[in-house]
């Protein structure tokens, strides 16, 4: 289902503020979303974004203090239980049932969602074959490994073909041959024509599954697009650091001849602070060694050198001016 | 650890898969298969509200013996000390002047013994141990660590809905727990300390368990969203213990006006009520205190908590 604008996931300036003993921390700052049915939509960020926040209020267990967001047609604040229905939830800790055991957590859930008992059953055996459960289905939930029990909250999510899946940083945590493991399952339920919303703080998770991405930090949406629009919009540049062994001095750029590295070609920023130099540049081609030489000109020695492609972790950089920390 | 690491090394060590490199990969035909061929979800308030009673029962019977043993120990051993042991070993000794003669000087007939008295005060002690229990404890699980009531808050039903389906299922097992006490109060006793027990109206009688039942799992729901779980252990000594001690379980309420202060203090608590309502119907030899303020703290009491418990409980679910 979708609203009149076709979309099926949209907010407009939804805001979360949490009211502490400390005063109010304000998690969600005003985010516009807008996500198309079928669509993969990536919310990147840093721990500590907001990211969990919007999920949650996009799944009606965080009331929001501003702003309005509607799933699948609906109002989230207005009909939670309509939205509940047309929505699966990968949550990010594992909120497996501890006291069911694996094919009894599929069970119950699609009983919750109306299925007949028979039926129910027939779902869940469907699902623990699907996901390679089922030869644990009689194990109590809790003897689960870490990726099987993620696998298991994700067939839980599935059990009623939701509109939308959320998934809230489902790879945090695996082991990296199981994170690609549910890259494939959700590459494929996607070619299926399902809506997924997925949070991570991985560029790399974001950069390979997504269509879409709103990199989200402090609570608010820096920038949106595919991966290349953002590529794009952030200059494409790439991003040169040099590290040295003492502070950088003030002077540095008229003395070492920095200036006149801002003045090449394809060079937007050059940025001095304590210890490192940065260049942000469409053409790096030389640049770091203008950067070792100017360094050894004003008496520093070179401790690190990094050189990163257009990739959103400089995109990223570019935005806020800071290395990206997960 | 996981299933699929590279090594194929698992955490659980569990001999399916141990040793295939990468684990069993899902089917991803299959995936393809769940969205085409899922079944079309038909949630109602009803339905979606049976099959969490219906865990509820799956759970219980899981955890039978547990549970079991958790209702019968209190008061098979409260029966056999008071009942069996302190009869055998002098009927002076404590009972004889003590609380027997404090029921006796409230005006209750002659020749009543403590097993008489203990009946309906046992099984109010345990309407609200298991009340508490069955509510509170896993209540204090589910919000604590990994948040797992987010499994049931997610269920298509108002999260209210998820609060009384928690009341009425605790209700169900207080309920459990405050019948186990009968066949054990009438067979376990010393030659002639049978308890006197008569019941004349088996509909008050029902009434009053079933709303005592709901009391304590109206108040175990309220406990169970304000505790602090690292102060769980306060829960003993400043609720439970208190509670059964001065809730006129070892004795009538009639008999405590020799002591008025403390007559009138104890009607804060609701354990007060849950024994007196039952000795009314179980025990009427003994007195007891009007039926009209039995009822009326016993519903009162589960509107006023279950009505708190429900908003906390769904404060803290939606945050």
């Amino acid at each position: 289902m979708t609203d009149a604008a076709g979309a099926t996931i949209r907010t407009e300036d939804l805001r979360k503020t949490y009211k502490t003993s400390r005063g109010d921390v304000p998690a969600v700052r005003g985010i516009d979303l807008s996500v198309a049915s079928g669509q993969f939509f990536g919310l990147l960020g840093p721990n500590g974004a907001g990211k969990s926040t919007t999920i949650g209020m996009l799944t009606t267990l965080v009331l929001p203090t501003g702003g309005r967001a509607w799933v699948a047609g609906l109002d989230v604040v207005a009909d939670p239980v309509g939205v509940k229905r047309r929505i699966g939830v990968v949550t990010q800790n594992n909120t497996l049932d501890m006291q069911l055991t694996v094919a009894e957590n599929l069970e119950f859930r699609s009983r919750f969602f109306g299925l007949g008992l028979r039926e129910a059953s027939r779902r869940a055996s469907q699902l623990l074959e699907v996901f390679g459960l089922a030869d644990r289905r009689k194990a109590m939930s809790t003897d689960l490994s870490g990726g099987q029990a993620k696998r298991l909250l994700i067939a839980r999510a599935l059990v009623h073909r939701p509109d939308v899946l959320f998934l809230d940083e489902p790879t945090a945590g695996l082991d990296p041959q199981t994170r690609v493991n549910l890259w494939d399952i959700l590459r494929v339920l996607h070619a299926e024509g399902q809506t997924i919303l997925l949070t991570t703080h991985y560029m790399e998770e974001a950069e390979a599954l997504c269509e879409q991405i709103a990199v989200i930090d402090h609570g608010e949406v820096l920038a949106s697009g595919t991966v290349n629009e953002l590529k794009e919009s952030a200059g494409a540049e790439t991003v040169i650091t040099v590290r040295y062994e003492d502070a950088v001095p003030g002077d540095m750029t008229e003395r070492a001849g920095l200036a006149r590295l801002a003045h090449r070609p394809g060079v937007s920023k050059v940025e001095a602070d304590g210890d490192y130099v940065r260049v942000f540049t469409r053409e790096p081609e030389g640049v770091l060694g203008e950067l070792v030489t100017a360094g050894s000109a004003a008496g520093l020695t070179v401790r690190d050198a990094t050189q990163l492609k257009p990739s959103l972790e400089t995109v990223f950089l570019t935005l806020t001016g800071r290395e990206y920390r997960e | 650890m996981t299933t699929t690491s590279p090594r194929g090394v698992r955490g659980d060590g569990s001999p399916r898969e141990r040793g295939v490199p990468g684990g069993r990969p899902p089917g991803l035909a299959g995936v393809a298969a769940l969205i085409a061929d899922a079944p079309v979800p038909r949630p109602t308030l009803a339905r979606t509200f049976n099959a969490m009673m219906a865990r509820e029962f799956r759970v219980l019977r899981r955890n039978a013996i547990a549970t079991f043993t958790r209702a019968v120990m209190q008061p098979l051993l409260f029966v056999f000390v008071f009942a069996y042991v302190f009869p055998k070993i002098g009927g002076g000794f404590m009972l004889g002047g003590g609380a027997a003669a404090g029921a006796a000087g409230a005006g209750a007939a002659g020749g009543v013994n403590f097993a008489t008295i203990l009946v309906p005060g046992l099984m109010a002690s345990m309407l609200l141990m298991q009340g508490i229990m069955a509510v509170t404890f896993p209540l204090v699980m589910e919000f604590s660590w990994q948040r797992t009531i987010e499994d049931r808050a997610l269920a298509p039903v108002p999260i209210r809905v998820l609060a009384i389906q928690k009341i009425v299922a605790g209700a169900v097992q207080s309920f459990i727990g405050a019948v186990i006490v009968f066949p054990i109060v009438l067979l376990v006793h010393a030659a002639g300390q049978a308890p006197h027990v008569h019941v004349t109206n088996w509909a008050l009688f029902a009434l009053i368990l079933v709303f005592a039942s709901l009391l304590t799992s109206s108040l175990g729901l309220l406990l169970g969203t304000i505790m602090d779980p690292r102060k769980m252990q306060m829960l003993f000594a400043v609720i439970l213990l208190p509670a059964t001690m001065l809730g006129c379980v070892y004795y009538p309420w009639s008999a405590l006006h020799h002591i008025r202060w403390l007559q009138i203090a104890v009607l804060v608590n609701p354990m007060v009520y849950m024994s007196e309502g039952l000795r009314a119907v179980l025990t009427p030899v003994l007195g007891h205190m009007a039926m009209w303020g039995v009822l009326l703290a016993l519903i009162g009491g589960t509107v006023v908590f279950g009505y708190l418990g429900t908003r906390t409980f769904t404060k803290r679910v939606l945050n």
